[in-house]
């Protein structure tokens, strides 16, 4: 049987709406999950919640550590354990 | 016999960015913060026994840094004090100058919007800290400090479809516990 190409499943419409979060997600991609957006319902809610964490998230200018900014504290801190030990 | 646990092992990993988060947004600076979070931790473990329980870990690591951030900007104050020259715009000869100095900034934020940003902070964390470790981290590369995808696939060792499973997963469960303590609200 010849696939659409224009039909995506649920999964993949989900893997291009993460993507397109980032800014990751193509033009054909974005075109395929808005066709899907049109009549499933799921996907609209899952779409729904994950643009509100992205919005929060932005909104909140939240920071975080480095990974090497952090092993780099691990590895002070973990001396000066050693040291009180 | 004390009825809690101190384990200083998990404080970096549990409350490194905690503390990071609540750090640079009240002094600005990347490199500050990072040093009084460490120092932070430090005077923790000095002072590991006095801890009793009362608070949580994480209360009580904060209690200790915001002192570690009043003596920073103690310090700071004292050093410009010496080299600060005051200038008074608000004379009645000069009435009318200086105008915008006088209005408040529309775009400073209010007391009100920073509770609630450190509320929202607090609530991402939280949901933040409840993921498995792996997820966590994946989600803080991509999400918070935004790399690369390949970036992060190279220094993790993983692949990109690997990524956005993990992505997706902690998506999910970040979108579900925010609704429960954050949108709800």
């Amino acid at each position: 049987m010849k696939k659409n190409v224009f039909f995506i499943s649920c999964e993949e419409a989900q893997h291009i709406c993460d993507k397109s979060q980032y800014g990751e997600a193509t033009l054909w991609e974005k075109f395929k999950l808005n066709i899907r957006l049109t009549w499933c319902r799921i996907t609209r809610a899952y779409t729904k919640k994950n643009q509100a964490l992205t919005k929060t998230i932005k909104t909140s200018k939240i920071e975080c550590l480095k990974n090497e900014e952090q092993q780099a504290l691990k590895k002070s801190f973990e001396e000066q354990l050693h040291q009180q030990n | 016999m004390p009825n809690y646990q101190i384990d200083p092992n998990k404080w970096i990993d549990n409350y490194a960015d905690y503390l990071f988060n609540y750090t640079i947004t009240r002094v600005n600076d990347r490199e500050i913060a990072k040093d009084l979070v460490q120092d932070t931790f430090f005077a923790g473990l000095k002072s590991m026994k006095n801890f009793k329980g009362e608070a949580s870990e994480r209360t009580w690591l904060i209690s200790i840094l915001k002192r570690k951030i009043i003596d920073y900007y103690r310090k700071i104050n004292s050093n410009k004090g010496k080299a600060e020259v005051r200038m008074s715009y608000s004379s009645d000869e000069n009435e009318g100058d200086w105008l915008e100095e006088r209005v408040a900034d529309p775009f400073d934020k209010t007391a009100e919007d920073r509770i609630e940003n450190s509320e929202l902070e607090d609530a991402i964390y939280n949901c933040l800290s409840k993921l498995p470790e792996k997820q966590a981290q994946v989600f803080k590369m991509k999400t918070i400090l935004n790399h690369e995808t390949e970036a992060i696939c190279n220094e993790l060792n993983i692949t990109a479809s690997n990524l956005w499973v993990i992505i997706h997963r902690a998506r999910v469960a970040m979108a579900s516990c925010m609704e429960e303590t954050w949108f709800k609200k």
